[in-house]
């Protein structure tokens, strides 16, 4: 099938402020009939270069050619018109209304409304795709998975012939994936221009017919996939040759640390986020978790940081020092601290739970050591060095100690959590999805700190979302899903479908139990 | 249709975020921002009077300062004094502020602490030796004003009422307690004025009725700031203010941290209570504090929490209170006039803000721009 160009970018810049370049001189071409993937780290440019072609953002400089035409693109609409879909990595859904209402909303045709007509429209583009979904599910009862298709079939439904995916994979399951996958090389056998955006290699191997890289805002060349390597790949991406390899240690001295039995929570509206879990934390060893994002992964630390009410269960911790074995069940994280256990968090939610975005460097350090002392003022010597000393180790870009970590970039942010957890030599360190939003050079950096605290000793627990990474990293690795230990795995035998399985599990045996499945 | 979508311009002007501004840059701006501010309602004031402009300011410095240059002081030593008691009630405020707590219930404090002082003054004011007198008062005072504090702060923490509300109730409820107390003790001669009292009344220093209260207020000022930048009561009313979930994730007890503090900034309000029943007025009434309550809410904000800032901010909005109303004596304008005056510098010096944080940026004309 000859290709013909469906878009063409020429020149493009767009800035932030005076400082921020956000895409500069960026030219690139994507074709009829073929899957485009613009792979870039985080902050490389690739959200924004595709927020301008949908009409969100209006770049500085620069043209747009729309099937060899130069267009104007000011709104959304605009977009729409060229037949331009965007499908952002947030959905933007009406959760009480149903799939095929919300594929329909704000439309306007001219006449009475036929929701009849509608949905058969709507049907027979899922039947020529082979998509799977329930069009009169409301979608706040649907899987992340299932709202992505309805945000799919929304564009195709107004006609788009370029269609845009930001991260489509971030959150689907390896299964989910695959099937996304098909569904994608469909409409690229129609005749549609998709373009996903990405920083997962391997899916831009398996999936794309070219690959245009961005660096920094810059645009850095584009090559065919078939023709390509990953390794050339990422030094494209990283402007340097990179050893992806995370060094894994066989565990050593292993004691049980940190015991958990039978712990059950419920959230404000009463739901059940975790039934029924238990586990043993090793020193000396990293501990996977696996799941679905949302399957109670922060619950769960959060209960062991006293954080979480629990309705049953305990949790022991056995002190290395003393020798002797606490119950945490139940008490507040200054308990936990006055107890003698060392146990440190990296939350989630950065900046909204691990550190104050307002607050300084200086100031941040000071969160878990300000009460020492008896005096009724701050002491704010020691954390000035610390954070000193941390931002010469972990290499931290910022102008000064005494900078708002909320005007730092997302690594570096983490790198302060990261670095100030570690500092006080825990004996415990658990980290929620620690290098989420981090470029490559900053997430080896981090999986480097937790393999260190491994080696001497300490009991990691990490909370993963790629499971490439929590294979590579691990020891083991536990799978929960919808709140339940639904397996353990040993991470040197496992394989990813096999993981990919556990995380549904509960789930599709829920489904199978009302005999609505769709799985086959 | 895509004719009509080529004929789309680029937007004139649009927005953008500055993070890069230098603190002399933004102070430079706030200058402007009120110097312009004073252009402005100088110039509304010569059009609504026919004085001339310098004429308006004139009556406004010496409506404020009075003959000052010829070595008269009363005015000034009367503008320090309302000075000082907004700027007390504005640091009462704060550290709730702080902590994003919206006590809005400084009048009510302050009113409330100032009638604890009322009754002790009246009640034992013989009965004790003066300086037992004076530490009773003070007490009094303070544990009136934290108690106003304390009971939204609990019911907040525990039931998560809202604390705006809450506050604001508080206010008509000390009020109406005054009020009570003025008939009930005016009853006998009906005149619904309670006289000065003589005794327990703050000592004078230097002869100079007001400098007390100021030196009061100017030792909190340097309290508070130290308090909230040096203590660690601070540290943790600001990660309690910033985000909840850290202050939790580091062990902070939040709802202690919530009802102490508001019962400091009870307390602190209510200084300005005893200051103006003990140490100026002598007597109380339901207009003791006059509304200054909820004008240190604006200075509060004004200063952004401060205290240095709030003290110059308390200067300028007493200013500009009083000079105006002078000027509206002066030239038979109603009371409106001070809030005209007051309103535009106010409204310049909080426009500011957006332009210490956002840059306005115009369409540049270029080939393809069809400008």
């Amino acid at each position: 099938m000859e290709k013909t160009p469906a878009i063409e970018l020429k020149n493009i810049t767009k800035t932030f402020g005076a400082k921020v370049i956000a895409n500069k001189n960026v030219c690139l071409t994507a074709n009829h009939g073929e899957i485009l993937s613009i792979l870039g780290e985080n902050g490389s440019g690739k959200t924004t270069l595709m927020n301008m072609i949908s009409g969100i953002y209006f770049p500085d400089e620069g043209q747009i050619f729309i099937n060899g035409e130069e267009v104007m693109i000011a709104s959304p609409k605009d977009a729409f018109a060229y037949k331009i879909g965007m499908i952002h990595q947030h959905f933007k859904l009406v959760d009480v209304f149903s799939a095929t209402e919300n594929i329909v909303l704000g439309l306007k045709e001219k006449g009475k409304f036929n929701l009849k007509a509608a949905e058969q429209k709507v049907e027979e583009i899922c039947h020529k795709y082979g998509f799977e979904v329930d069009l009169k599910k409301k979608i706040y009862t649907m899987s992340v998975s299932e709202k992505q298709t309805v945000e799919i079939i929304k564009v195709l439904y107004r006609g788009a012939d370029i269609l845009i995916l930001d991260e489509p994979t971030a959150v689907l399951t390896p299964q989910e994936t695959q099937k996304l996958f098909a569904v994608l090389r469909r409409m690229r056998d129609d005749g549609k221009c998709i373009i996903i955006i990405t920083h997962k290699l391997h899916e831009v191997l398996s999936l794309s017919d070219r690959v245009s890289v961005l660096r920094k805002g810059e645009y850095v060349g584009t090559v065919n996939t078939c023709e390509t390597t990953e390794s050339q790949l990422t030094e494209m991406m990283v402007g340097k040759k990179m050893e992806l390899n995370i060094d894994r240690s066989e565990p050593k001295n292993m004691e049980d640390r940190l015991e958990v039995q039978h712990i059950s929570c419920v959230n404000r509206q009463g739901a059940t986020v975790l039934d029924d879990v238990s586990f043993t934390a090793r020193s000396g060893e990293i501990l996977g978790i696996a799941g679905i994002a949302g399957s109670g992964q922060r619950e769960l630390l959060e209960a062991i940081a006293g954080l979480q009410y629990l309705t049953q269960g305990d949790i022991y911790y056995h002190n290395p020092k003393t020798g002797e074995t606490d119950d945490l069940r139940n008490k507040t994280p200054l308990q936990i601290r006055e107890l003698g256990v060392r146990l440190s968090f990296v939350p989630e939610d950065r900046l909204g739970m691990g550190l104050v975005g307002n607050m300084d460097i200086v100031d941040n350090m000071m969160l878990r050591s300000y009460r020492k002392g008896k005096s009724a003022f701050l002491e704010r010597k020691k954390p000035k060095d610390l954070a000193e000393k941390i931002i010469a180790d972990l290499e931290v870009v910022t102008p000064g100690a005494d900078t708002p970590v909320r005007r730092l970039s997302g690594g570096n942010v983490q790198k302060v959590l990261v670095g100030r957890e570690i500092a006080s030599s825990p004996t415990v360190l658990m980290a929620a999805y620690p290098v989420r939003g981090l470029d490559i050079n900053s997430s080896y950096l981090i999986y480097n700190l937790l393999n260190q605290q491994k080696e001497k000793g300490v009991a990691v627990i990490f909370v993963g979302e790629d499971l490439d990474v929590l294979l590579e990293l691990c020891d083991r690795i536990m799978v929960i899903g919808s709140g339940r230990i639904t397996g353990m795995v040993d991470a040197r035998t496992a394989t990813k479908e096999e993981i990919g399985l556990l995380m549904t599990k509960t789930a599709s045996v829920e489904e199978s139990a009302e005999g609505g499945s769709d799985n086959g | 249709m895509a004719d009509m979508v080529k004929k789309t311009k680029e937007p004139l002007l649009h927005i953008a975020k500055r993070d890069d501004i230098t603190g002399l840059k933004a102070w430079l701006i706030r200058i402007a921002a009120i110097a312009i501010g004073l252009l402005l309602s100088g110039v509304i004031s010569a059009l609504l009077t026919g004085a001339s402009f310098f004429e308006v300011y004139e009556i406004m410095f010496t409506g404020v300062f009075g003959r000052i240059f010829e070595g008269k002081t009363t005015m000034l030593w009367r503008f320090l004094q309302q000075t000082a008691i907004l700027l007390c009630l504005a640091l009462g405020v704060t550290p709730a502020f702080k902590m994003r707590f919206w006590n809005c219930g400084a009048e009510g404090q302050a009113l409330i602490g100032g009638l604890a002082a009322m009754v002790c003054m009246m009640k034992i004011g013989n009965a004790v030796p003066y300086p037992v007198l004076l530490l009773i008062i003070v007490v009094a005072s303070l544990a009136a004003g934290a108690l106003w504090g304390l009971i939204p702060a609990l019911f907040h923490a525990q039931y998560r009422t809202n604390e705006t509300l809450f506050t604001l109730m508080m206010n008509y409820v000390a009020t109406q307690i005054v009020a009570y107390y003025v008939v009930y003790t005016t009853a006998g001669d009906g005149s619904g004025i309670i006289k000065p009292v003589a005794t327990g009344n703050l000592p004078v220093l230097l002869g100079e009725k007001y400098l007390l209260n100021v030196l009061v207020v100017l030792m909190l000022t340097v309290a508070v700031f130290i308090y909230l930048k040096y203590s660690k009561h601070g540290y943790e009313i600001a990660v309690v203010g910033e985000s909840q979930n850290t202050a939790r994730y580091v062990g902070i007890n939040v709802k202690k941290v919530i009802i102490r503090t508001m019962v400091i900034s009870g307390a602190v309000c209510a200084v300005a209570g005893m200051l103006m029943v003990a140490g100026t007025d002598h007597s109380i009434n339901t207009n003791t504090i006059g509304g200054q309550g909820f004008t240190a809410i604006m200075i509060s904000w004004l200063g952004q929490f401060n205290p240095f800032i709030m003290a110059a901010m308390s200067g300028l909005v007493t200013f500009l209170e009083t000079g105006a109303a002078k000027v509206a004596d002066s030239f038979f304008l109603n009371s409106s006039y001070a809030d005209i005056v007051s309103g535009i510098v106010i409204l310049f010096v909080v426009g500011c803000e957006f332009f210490i944080r956002y840059t306005v940026k115009f369409r540049h004309n270029k080939k393809g721009g069809n400008a």
